[in-house]
């Protein structure tokens, strides 16, 4: 416990996703905006959802635990396609946004692409939605106590960290392949997504079995990570050229004049 | 020596400074408001987006040559580069503000003080006795804050500047010497550290004394930022301790209507206030508002670019640049703008940028920071601070899309403040069952 954990927690969850703002987002004031807007779209969603839930679960009979249980997965499953309606609500609206400002500036490019749009706003759902997850866990975790004194599982926090980082970059990747299939019209690339978001969802219900629902998670995650890299317009042509610093036209972007 | 009756007096002094700059301010103005400054302090204040989207009307017109589109990007850039110099202090100060009640458990322990502006006590027997004694609390602070602010329209009609400067000087005082001293003890009696008296008067004096300068005098321009931001969380922990509760979210309901009206209607007292300065064409005074980029012409810690500047301009110009640049009032780009534009052809485009901030009330500040601090305060959830802090965000991101839009003065406050009471009482009551739910079956969605 205690700060070791805690430290080691928070970088898990968030150190690749906070690495990616900082090389990438913090500089561009535009893309700042956008990411937190994303992040206020799956804000609202979270409430709409756990609106309902309240509601159902004031009708329910609080007594039954397989009841309340049965509407939490209710919960859950609702809660995973508000969140896709509202990325795809965000999509509309950035595309709204885009069109209007291209008719006004009558110019032919645009600030911000759709592509960068679409990680970013990915990147803004995965920040709230593991923030949401993790930040109540991460401050128990500071404070004096015992994991599993109970019988509960003792990777709890670390089991909860690991999963959060997969859930952050799995919502940028899902941004990305979300926005391209929209863009392309490809209807079941869309259906691909939100289904493997709701396996996802799906496999950590059985937590804390973490092998079941780990391992299936970040091999989704690899996928879609594949997925999303060739949506994005790279090829194994790209990822050699960057590696070898042979890009020629990110040299030239980034050149800077001695 | 009775702590609450000196902290009430002291406090007193800061409400009565308050009060007078609580109503917003309502306009934009490209011209100086001279008296805009003595508001400021610790007050919603309007933003005043108007140079801005004023300077680039001027600019275009300027800048035929120039084609549309790059104007048109150049404004959306711009403006996000606004929004995000906004984005940064508003995020440092609720940071403070909840760190603060995080760690020190002195501003959440509620020992029946209350300030003289909040006379009812909270501690009924009914909820709707309660309900009824926050009304009334809020009811006192608003009437409070109207007729102060009506003074402060008297006084700088009748040309009072003096009192008013001192009223201001006395107040900022009072902020950065006996808060800053109470905080500091409060920070060590909660990590328990052992500290002599004159190490602390000697810490406090430099604190102090530094501030006043860097505040109503000239100083580095991020040394200003920071203590700005400092002060409105001070001042900020301090509401969040000695207002009730439900008087609290009351308040800040009410403050945010009172922000739309003063500065929309026609005849509100800021915008009386505003006009006159406009009329007069004054200089003003020190500002305290927070301002993200130089913009005194005289004298300044870095005057290099406005030497610069200053020795281009016309003479007018030059007074219409000093005028701007001591008008900051809400949300304004850096007085620059006027005599920046006016010689857009022959500077650089990054230069104009460069040197055009924007600026927001103090009070915006700290009325953000106390929703977001009652939002850690009360609970214990880091789901509900998260939630308000987006909400408020994106509130101010709104708030400047409107101004850009409609090119006219609009409150910082009502957008932010009903985005964040929405988004706390549905987070605390709806989210946080869900969430909690969810995390102890470790289900993730």
């Amino acid at each position: 416990m205690t700060a070791s954990v805690f430290f080691g927690c928070t970088f898990i969850a968030f150190g690749p996703a906070i690495s990616l703002f900082l090389f990438t987002i913090a500089r561009d004031p535009l893309r700042v905006i956008f990411l937190i807007a994303g992040a206020f779209f799956w804000l609202c969603s979270l409430l709409l959802s756990s609106l309902v839930w309240f509601i159902t679960v004031q009708i329910s009979n609080k007594e039954s635990s397989s009841q309340q249980k049965g509407l939490l997965i209710f919960g859950v499953v609702l809660s995973v396609l508000l969140q896709e309606t509202f990325r795809f609500g965000y999509y509309k609206l950035l595309k709204k946004a885009n069109e209007g400002l291209l008719m006004l500036s009558a110019e032919e490019t645009m600030p911000i692409s759709i592509q960068q749009l679409a990680y970013v706003s990915g990147l803004g759902f995965g920040f709230m939605s593991g923030a949401f997850s993790v930040v109540n866990i991460l401050a128990d975790s500071v404070g004096p106590g015992t994991i599993g004194i109970h019988g509960d599982s003792q990777h709890y926090f670390l089991s909860s960290a690991f999963m959060t980082m997969a859930i952050v970059l799995l919502h940028m990747f899902w941004g990305v392949v979300f926005f391209d299939a929209c863009e392309k019209r490809l209807w079941w690339s869309l259906a691909v997504v939100v289904s493997s978001h709701l396996l996802v969802s799906c496999l950590t219900f059985q937590n804390p079995q973490y092998v079941g629902s780990l391992v299936p998670t970040y091999v989704i995650m690899f996928l879609m990570g594949l997925w999303a890299f060739f949506c994005a317009g790279g090829s194994l042509r790209n990822l050699k050229f960057c590696l070898t610093c042979k890009d020629k036209d990110f040299l030239l972007a980034h050149h800077r004049p001695r | 020596m009775n702590t609450s009756e000196s902290e009430e007096d002291s406090y007193n002094e800061r409400t009565a400074l308050v009060a007078s700059e609580i109503p917003s301010m309502p306009s934009y103005q490209d011209q100086p408001q001279p008296e805009d400054m003595e508001h400021k302090r610790q007050r919603p204040v309007a933003p005043e987006q108007a140079a801005e989207p004023r300077s680039q009307v001027r600019g275009g017109v300027e800048r035929e040559p120039v084609s549309q589109d790059d104007e048109e990007e150049l404004t959306l850039k711009y403006g996000a580069k606004h929004v995000i110099m906004l984005f940064v202090p508003v995020t440092l100060c609720m940071v403070v503000v909840v760190a603060t009640i995080k760690s020190v458990s002195f501003y959440t322990e509620k020992n029946g003080q209350q300030l003289i502006y909040t006379p009812f006590t909270e501690d009924t027997d009914t909820v709707g006795e309660r309900l009824l004694n926050s009304v009334l609390n809020t009811i006192i602070m608003i009437s409070v804050i109207v007729f102060m602010t009506i003074v402060l329209v008297v006084l700088y009609k009748y040309r009072c500047y003096k009192f008013i400067h001192g009223w201001l000087i006395l107040s900022s005082l009072m902020l950065l010497f006996w808060f800053s001293f109470m905080y500091l003890g409060e920070v060590f009696k909660t990590y328990n550290v052992a500290m002599d008296y004159p190490t602390v008067a000697m810490i406090i004096w430099n604190f102090g004394a530094v501030g006043m300068v860097c505040i109503h005098w000239k100083g580095p321009l991020q040394l200003q930022q920071a203590y700005l931001i400092v002060i409105s969380a001070l001042m900020a922990l301090v509401f969040i301790k000695y207002l009730p509760e439900w008087s609290a979210w009351v308040i800040l309901g009410a403050i945010s209507i009172y922000d739309l009206v003063a500065v929309l209607s026609p005849k509100g007292p800021l915008r009386m206030l505003v006009e006159t300065a406009q009329e007069r064409n004054e200089p003003i005074f020190p500002a305290l508002i927070y301002s993200s980029a130089m913009i005194w012409m005289v004298g300044m810690a870095n005057p290099s670019r406005n030497a610069e500047r200053a020795s281009q301009d016309t003479d007018e110009d030059a007074d219409q640049g000093e005028s701007d640049a001591l008008a900051r009032d809400g949300l304004e780009p850096a007085t620059q703008v006027s005599s920046g534009i006016n010689r857009s052809y022959t500077t650089e485009d990054d230069l104009d940028e460069e040197d055009r901030g924007v600026k927001l009330g103090l009070g915006d500040f700290i009325f953000y920071s106390v929703l977001v601090g009652k939002a850690a305060a009360t609970g214990g959830d880091w789901n509900t601070t998260l939630a308000c802090f987006v909400a408020i965000l994106i509130g101010l991101c709104l708030t400047l899309l409107l101004l850009a839009i409609f090119k006219k003065a609009l409150p910082a406050l009502p957008i932010s403040i009903t985005f964040g009471l929405v988004f706390y009482f549905s987070t605390d009551n709806l989210v946080r069952p869900f969430m909690d739910n969810l995390a102890a079956h470790q289900f993730y969605i």
